[in-house]
Formats: C-alpha cells, structure tokens, sequence
C-alpha cells in the first residue's frame, strides 16, 4: 500500500477552541462561530480570505450549509465530513490535502458538536432498528471488556488494574483542572474515582470521557506560505487512517487487549513522519481517552510502551504533564470533555498551544522535542476508525 | 417459548416435515398478524407449510389439538400462555407460563406414532366462569361454586363417552390427567372419576403453576415422556365445556427421546425476584435509564435478515471456513464473495470468552448481562444472556441460544436470540 503523506507541505496558521463543557447558553452555530472567529483572528484572516471550508461534525448538523449558514460563507465550497471520532481530524485531513494537491491556497476546518442537548446519558444518537439484531450495548460496556482481558493475558488481578485506571483518571483531570478551555476543571483523587458508581463492567462514572459541546477550527496554508501569517507554524508530518471492517467482533482471535487499527494507523503516521522512536522523538501526544482503559491500550498501540507494560508506565508517571511523554495535557476527553466533531481539532489546538509555548506557565510542557501526536479512534474494539496525525514546529 | 417447544419436538424426531402449524395462545403478542408466523420462521418450515393461529380463548390450546388429531397430514401444534393476574390476586399465585409442542400425523419414516388417539368427546354449555376483555391484564371469574356444579356434569359427559369409543373402562386407563383454570372444579371431577381409591396425575400446578390454555399440553407431554408402551392415558381440560382424549401409547415410545423433559425443565429451576416479575408484567415500571428508547424494528430489513433474525442462520465462507454473524456476502478473511453457504448456530452451543454487566443502556429488563461468546466448532458472536444472575457469569461459562423478544416499540415486537446458562440436563448434553 502506498501512503505517501503530505510531510511539511501544509502548515497550520490560524487556530481556535471555545471552551468545552455544558454549553447551555450557545447552540451549535454559536460554537461554529466562536471557534471560527478566534481562528480568523490568529491567522489574521477573514472569512472571505478562505478558499474552502470542511465542517466536521457526527450528529449536530448535515451538508456544508450546515458551516456556511452560521458564518454566512457565499459563494464557497463548503463540505461536511463525519467519520465517528475521527470526524474534526477529518475534517482537517480534507482542508489539508486540499491545499497540499493545490486546488486551494488557504482552507479551513471546523469541528463542533452540540451533545447536551439530547439530554441522555453518554452520546447517544438514536438510530433506525433496521432489522432489529443490531446490539444496543453502551460504549462504556463493550470498552469494559478490555478490563477482565488485559488483566487476565498479563497476570494482573482486576483490583489491580483498577488501580491503573484511576491513576489515569486523576492524571488527566490533574491535568484538566489546569486548562481553562477544559470542560472538568478539578482534581480528583484516585480514591474518589475507585469508589465512584460502576456504569459498565467494572467501569465507573470517572472512567468515561466527559460529554460536551464545543467547537474549534484550523486554517492550513503552503507551508511555503505559513509566515505571511505567523511566525509559529505548524507543519502537518503525517495524516494516517486505518478503517476497521468491523470483523473483530466475530473474529476469535480478537482479544480486546489491542486495538489493531490503532497500531496500523500509528505506524503508517510515523513511517510517513520519519519517526523511529516516538517516545523519544514526541514532545506530546494528545490521545482518544474515551474510557481510562482506552488510554492504557493505546500507550503499547502507538509504540508509547511494551505490550504488556502500559500499566507500569501509567503509575511510574511515565505519560503525567512533566513526565517523559506528557499524554493529554489539556486533560483529554477525560475532563477536557467531547463534543465529537470537535474533538481532533481540540487535539490539534492543544498542540498548537503546547509547542509553540502558549500554554501558559501553569500547565506549559518541555518543548525540547518539536513533534506532537494527535489520535482518534472511533467506534469499539473490534470495530473502529483510527486517524493518527503528526504536527511539528520544524521543517525537517 | 412457542419457538423453543417447537423446536425442542422437532429435535426429537428430525425425520419430521410439518405441513401445517397451529398456534394458540390466549395471550398472543398480535392481534391481525399471525402469531405463528414467526415460530414458522424460527423453525425454518417450508412456505407450502400452512401457518395459523387458533384462536384465543383457553379452550382453543385442546381444541387445536384435538382437531389436529382429527385431520389428516403432519400437524406441529403449539400451545402457549402466560398467565396474568393482579398482585395479591389468585390467579398471580397460582399461575405460571409454558408453551408445548405436539407433533400430530400417522406414522412415517422416522416419526412413528408414540401414543395413539383411541377416544375423543367433548361437552359444550353456555355459562360465564372466567372471563377477560381485550386489553385487560386481569381475568375475571365468578363465584367458583357455580362453575363446579356446571363442570363436574359436563366432564362426566365427555368422559363417559370418550371411555365407550376408546372401548375401555376407568380401570384401564393407566394415568388420567384433569386440567383447568377451576381447579375446584378439576378436583371435584377427579374424585367423582377416580373414587378415592386413585389419585389423578401430577398436574404440575405445584410446581410450574398452572399455566391456562398451555396447561394441558404440558402436562400430556409430562405424561407421555414418562410413558411405558402399551399405556392408556387420558387428558381432562375443563374450559367452557370438558375435552377428553384418550390415547394409547405405542411400542416406538421406548425409543422416542425427548430433547429436554417437563422434568428436566422443572429442576432447572431459578428464582425470580418478585420486583423483576411485576416488571416484566408490566405491573409496575421501573425507572429507566436516561438513554435512548430503541425504536421500532423496521418491516422490509426484518424481512430481508429472517433467516438472521429467526434461525439464527450465519455464512461460512467456502474456502477460509471463516463464520459470519450476520451473514456477509464478502468474506473477512481471504477476499471470496458470494461464496458463502449458510450455517444455523441456533442449536450451537458455545463458551464465554469475556462479559460485562451494562446498567445504563436501555433494556426491559436491565441491566444488560453481555458477553463475547466462541461457538464449538468456530465461530464467534457478541451476545445478550439470558435467564442470568448476572454476579454468577464467568468466563469459561457454557451457554445455548435462545429466541427472545429484545423489545417492543410502537406495537413491533423485536424478536432475535440471545445467550443462556446451559442449565437442564439434556440428551445431547449427556451424550
């Protein structure tokens, strides 16, 4: 298969975020415009600058109109996309290759999801029962089931294991309570996470990702290009998507230990970024924390840690905010929270903060490395879409 | 429980073709829509197999069956019901849920004839015992005194005359069976019948309760799995006028195995907590979780997936062997397409590789007890279980399939198979 890559062909000059969380006084154009007017303003731009737009979002809206009535584009090619998780990654993916291939000079990507409103618990978007035999399983279930199996295959007991979950937990929302933008803003203790509600399996209430709204968005130029509008860029390395065909449900050698389109997706990002060693080589990386036993999976996925070892490294602080690798600085989904569209641009936003030293004194990371890691994964074990991107504030 | 009756008579004599399948229940889950349409489905019969229901009333279950005796061709006839009653009532004490399946026709190639119909009588009067409109939970009955005095003549009517065409005395009839929602009435006429020197079969109300149109059904097929050759057996239900029918078993009875007995199914036995049962009801509703309410299963793909949805049917590709749950048209390993032969794992049993417990997702009976299930011989599939404590799953844990209904939206039941404990003993287990 052939992945070439867009290797510092494209730049990120122009970025925003709204704040995620329980965003009752703004509906879905109001985080569209939000996000988007903050991005205008870092690159120093207006809309009428753009030469094509990509509204990234699962449920909150259909069709680029969807992006251009809110900001009122006329006239301009404007597309949604939606790939589960992945859809703001997505959706940057789209504006970048755009740019890369030369059909446009200067695009935008937008992603926002308006969740709370439905009013349910979790993200729920009711579907048409076709014919009645799909499984109406929860996210936090079929995610539950990585506990018993990874304690199992690597000899840990589940108390154990738990144990290792908390501490991921109260990593990412020790690191949230820091973040202005994120939707948790504090700390809890492990002792708290371990006593909470169990909802699914032997996961509790602290174990999930914190449903939101938000929005953010990115504009992309010719790298050639990127200091007509700021002196920091950000080069995209590496854009790789895996796409699960769904068969680990019913293939018996799936474990639920590993996530094989991660690792696929993480592979093909760091072969197209030139990475080698990506623990040594990323400065961050910004992970898809949909569930805490989500993250700990991902760590041996993306080469972060041995199969087996994830565990260990979570509680030697291997992945804290001033560890060897911080792993969702901003908090992650954990208690950043996750508005689904948003999410991969939110990833990006943090990487754009953090490596260019904006994050503020209070929560700013080592930037001696220059690289950062964004992942999303969408769906369940077994069956899931993977997108794992690559930024840089050096051109190789 | 339609479904698995009749699957569970039909293991038993796998030479067997129904042409016709007659379904009763006074408890059916349509009105309109044939009812036994999707124990057709489930059983995977022919479409030149006629598929009816029997109407609804409890008398319907014996009068569906004896007019099955009386007819020609293979009938499977299907008897089920599930007894309502309000809480504290006696119907809720006293009543219980069952389905039976009898294979009704003349002897054939690997089907022969395990108890021969000798006599038949019924009695008919026009009185209100027991009474339930459309739409009511709720039976109704009248002071029992009146029914007694209306029952007891009628049986000893239908009895008499059933006795003189079957050409044999009380004394001859080795088990004699008397059911009825007037149990007063069953009793009175048992000892006018059987004097008190003898006692009438075992009509299971102690142990499975007593289970209305079903009920006779039941227990003819405890009587017959207990059955020596050469035995006259008889069957009693009192239902708005008395049905007798007389039968004789046969010598192909010794050989006859039935899949999972009355008994087997009785000691198999699991409490219900009380609060779960007036849920299920839908006596009481429980606070449900602040997630989405499924919708209705949509007519044209339930259609499209029936041998899916019905028979649990898969594919297996031809050349990798690889097993699809649903069945695909392109393989997931290797690259052949439309090259799949399809595979029923309905009676496949399998083992649990891994399990979770979901206390928010919705269920008409949560939490939802899941778990990854690897068939013997191959295969996988990710599952609802069934009839489970949900602290005493593990891994390892062997489970069957089963047909349940998942949900009900806008009055479309959703019926699919979920996964349950291997419990009874069966035959094929003990093989």
């Amino acid at each position: 298969m052939a992945s070439h890559g867009i290797r510092d062909r494209v730049a990120i000059v122009g970025m925003g975020c709204t704040k995620f969380g329980e965003r009752w006084d703004k509906d879905v154009d109001d985080l569209i415009i939000d996000a988007s007017m903050e991005a205008f303003s870092s690159a120093g731009v207006t809309k009428d600058d753009i030469d094509a737009y990509w509204l990234g979002t699962a449920t909150s809206g259909s069709s680029g109109m969807a992006l251009a009535r809110p900001l009122q584009i006329q006239g301009k090619p404007v597309s949604r996309v939606e790939n589960f998780c992945a859809t703001g990654s997505e959706a940057l993916r789209a504006a970048a290759y755009a740019v890369a291939s030369g059909a446009y000079d200067i695009t935008m990507a937008v992603g926002a999801e308006k969740i709370k409103d439905g009013g349910y618990q979790g993200i729920a978007s009711p579907k048409p029962a076709g014919d009645g035999t799909a499984r109406t399983l929860t996210a936090a279930a079929m995610y539950s089931m990585i506990v018993p199996a990874y304690a199992k295959k690597y000899g840990l007991d589940e108390d154990q294991l738990m144990d290792v979950l908390a501490t991921i937990a109260a990593k990412n929302h020790s690191n949230g309570a820091k973040n202005p933008r994120a939707q948790f803003r504090n700390e809890v203790s492990k002792e708290t996470i371990l006593a909470s509600p169990r909802l699914a399996g032997r996961l509790g209430v602290f174990d999930c990702a914190g449903v939101a709204d938000g929005g953010a968005a990115a504009i992309v130029v010719r790298a050639e290009d990127a200091h007509r509008y700021t002196d920091k860029p950000l080069y995209i390395k590496a854009f790789a998507v895996a796409t699960g065909t769904g068969s680990g449900l019913i293939d018996p050698e799936y474990d639920y230990t590993h996530f094989p389109e991660c690792e696929q997706a993480g592979a093909d990002a760091y072969s197209q970024a030139g990475v080698i060693e990506p623990r040594r080589e990323l400065a961050m990386a910004e992970v898809h924390d949909c569930f805490t036993p989500t993250e700990m999976v991902l760590m041996e996925d993306l080469g972060f840690a041995e199969r087996g070892t994830a565990w260990k490294e979570e509680l030697a602080g291997t992945f804290d905010l001033h560890g060897e690798l911080p792993v969702n600085p901003d908090g992650g989904l954990k208690s950043f929270g996750h508005p689904v569209g948003a999410s991969g641009l939110r990833m990006f936003f943090e990487c754009w903060l953090q490596l260019r030293n904006e994050a503020g004194p209070e929560r700013q990371i080592s930037t001696d490395r220059t690289l950062g890691l964004i992942h999303n994964l969408g769906g369940y074990p077994g069956e899931m879409v993977s997108l794992v991107s690559i930024v840089g504030t050096e051109l190789s | 429980m339609g479904v698995e009756a009749a699957k569970l008579a039909l293991q038993a004599v796998p030479a067997a073709a129904p042409d016709s399948l007659w379904f009763s229940t006074p408890a059916p889950a349509y009105f309109d829509k044939t009812n036994a349409n999707a124990i057709h489905a489930a059983l995977g019969l022919p479409q030149d197999a006629l598929a009816l229901d029997f109407g609804g009333a409890l008398r319907s279950g014996i009068g569906a069956l004896r007019t099955a005796l009386a007819g020609t061709g293979s009938t499977l006839v299907v008897l089920a019901d599930q007894r309502d009653g309000l809480p504290s009532g006696a119907d809720e004490a006293s009543g219980g849920d069952a389905a039976a399946a009898l294979l009704v026709g003349d002897d054939g190639p690997g089907s022969p004839v395990v108890a021969e119909l000798i006599g038949a009588a019924s009695a008919t009067d026009e009185f209100t015992d027991r009474w339930r409109t459309p739409g009511e939970k709720r039976s109704k009955v009248w002071e029992e005194r009146f029914g007694e005095t209306r029952y007891v003549p009628l049986g000893l009517d239908a009895w008499s005359r059933a006795l003189k065409q079957a050409g044999v005395e009380v004394g001859d009839v080795g088990e004699i069976a008397i059911t009825s929602m007037h149990s007063r009435a069953a009793k009175a006429l048992a000892a006018r019948i059987l004097g008190k020197e003898r006692r009438a079969a075992d009509d299971l109300s102690g142990s499975v309760g007593n289970t209305g149109g079903a009920h006779n059904g039941l227990v003819l097929t405890s009587l017959l799995e207990h059955a020596q050759p050469d035995q006259v057996i008889a069957l009693v239900n009192l239902a708005d006028g008395a049905d007798v029918l007389v039968f004789r078993t046969t010598p192909a009875i010794t050989a006859w195995e039935p899949r999972r007995t009355v008994f087997e199914q009785i000691e198999a036995r699991a409490d219900l907590p009380y609060g779960k049962f007036l849920s299920w009801r839908g006596m009481l509703t429980p606070e449900p979780p602040r997630r989405p309410e499924p919708l209705r299963v949509q007519s044209p793909p339930a259609w499209r997936a029936k041998e899916w949805k019905f028979r649990f049917v898969g594919s297996r590709d031809r050349s990798s062997g690889a097993l699809h749950l649903p069945p695909a048209r392109v393989s997931m390993t290797g690259g052949a397409v439309d090259d799949m032969e399809p595979v029923s794992m309905a009676d496949t049993k399998g083992t649990i590789v891994t399990f979770t417990v979901d206390r928010i997702a919705y269920s008409p009976s949560p939490p939802i007890v899941f778990a990854v299930v690897d068939f013997d011989g191959g295969g996988r599939f990710p599952v609802e279980l069934t009839d489970v404590d949900a602290d005493s799953v593990s891994v390892g844990g062997r489970v069957e399939m089963t047909f349940r209904r998942l949900y009900s939206a806008d009055g479309i039941h959703d019926y699919f198979w979920k996964a349950r404990p291997v419990r009874a003993a069966s035959v094929a287990e003990q093989a």
